[in-house]
């Protein structure tokens, strides 16, 4: 794709830091997962927060849609 | 910096949101609806499905839904496909904050449309063709915990193996060039990931007499609603973080020229 056809040197793209990725990686990290098990787990195989099965049928189609294993 | 491409990742999976649940609304939905006819004939017909006494309480197609299909199929799709999109989103962002110039030298927008393409791919498509998408009426109540465990085991599985190839041959491109490097590093995940679904047990729960056509359209739905959310995240995303990324980047008249003379 890149090979160097033309003389000018590739171009170094900016790295950004690990240690400024971290802490931010571990706090969208854990919402997401938890997001993320609202939307497709929650009250389907295991109910961690007691919904009564609400949040279920809330997001039902969208579980089914997105190829979650829902019911 | 990192802060600012994660809002950057929460605004893509947004678009990427609003784009799958609209995709999801036309060509998803009659196939949902489609399905949930069948499953409630056929519970009133005869009972083998939510019979299960131990955690079946939550069965919807029953007469106690406490959702409307109108809420389901509307607001309820969109809060969970809006939620999804945004928590990939997230979760994009910080990928590409850890691959960009450090896997390859591509600029932001391509190493964005190969994170997305490679994400759809290892967390979407390989594990859609061992354990795919299924409409409700398919599938039985008392599997729900193990159909469940195989499929995050199945995607969890495809995230290591696939982070492993990444480094693997990230390593084998500063030998044997990019190219050959990264053949070689796909080559390898698709045969472990291969090898890995021929061993895993097979879950087959369509039960008899259910329309195939009805069973293809949500397939085929369910995979392309999740094409439109990857492309989409990875485009929006790619074209955000060009702007804060792209090297001597100056302010708007600037990228112009650099966009020409660039790669
Ligand atoms: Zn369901």
């Amino acid at each position: 794709m890149s090979q160097a056809s033309v003389a000018t040197p590739r171009p170094v793209q900016p790295r950004i830091p690990l240690r400024e990725i971290a802490p931010w990686a571990i706090f969208a990290g854990v919402l997401a997962l938890l997001v993320l098990f609202f939307v497709s787990t929650e009250a389907g195989a295991v109910e961690l927060f007691g919904t009564n099965g609400l949040i279920h049928e809330f997001v039902h189609d969208g579980r089914h849609l997105l190829a979650f294993p829902c019911h | 910096m990192m802060r600012t491409l994660l809002v950057r990742g929460l605004l893509a999976g947004l678009v990427a949101g609003v784009l799958a649940t609209g995709f999801a609304y036309f060509f998803g939905e009659p196939s949902v609806d489609a399905a949930i006819a069948i499953e409630e004939a056929g519970t009133s017909a005869h009972s083998h499905e939510h019979s299960e006494p131990a955690d079946a309480g939550h069965s919807h197609g029953d007469e106690e839904a406490v959702v409307s299909r109108g809420t389901q199929s509307t607001i309820g799709l969109l809060t969970g496909v809006g939620a999804y999109a945004l928590a990939v989103g997230g979760l994009f962002a910080i990928a590409f904050a850890v691959l960009h110039g450090r896997v390859g030298a591509l600029r932001p927008r391509l190493t964005s449309a190969l994170l997305a393409a490679s994400g759809f791919v290892v967390v979407v498509l390989v594990p859609f063709l061992k354990y795919p998408a299924n409409p409700p009426a398919v599938g039985q109540s008392g599997t729900i915990g193990d159909r469940t465990n195989l499929y995050f085991a199945f995607v969890a599985l495809s995230l290591a193996v696939a982070l492993i190839s990444v480094g693997v041959g990230n390593a084998l491109a500063g030998r044997l060039g990019a190219w050959r490097g990264g053949l070689l590093a796909m080559g390898g995940y698709v045969v472990v990931m291969a090898v890995a679904a021929g061993l895993m047990p097979v879950i087959d729960e369509v039960p008899d007499g259910f329309p195939g056509s009805t069973l293809w359209t949500f397939r085929t739905a369910s995979l392309a609603t999740q094409l439109v959310l990857w492309t989409a995240l990875g485009l929006t995303f790619g074209a955000l973080a060009e702007r804060v990324l792209r090297p001597g980047a100056a302010p708007a008249p600037a990228e112009a020229a650099a966009a020409r003379a660039g790669q």
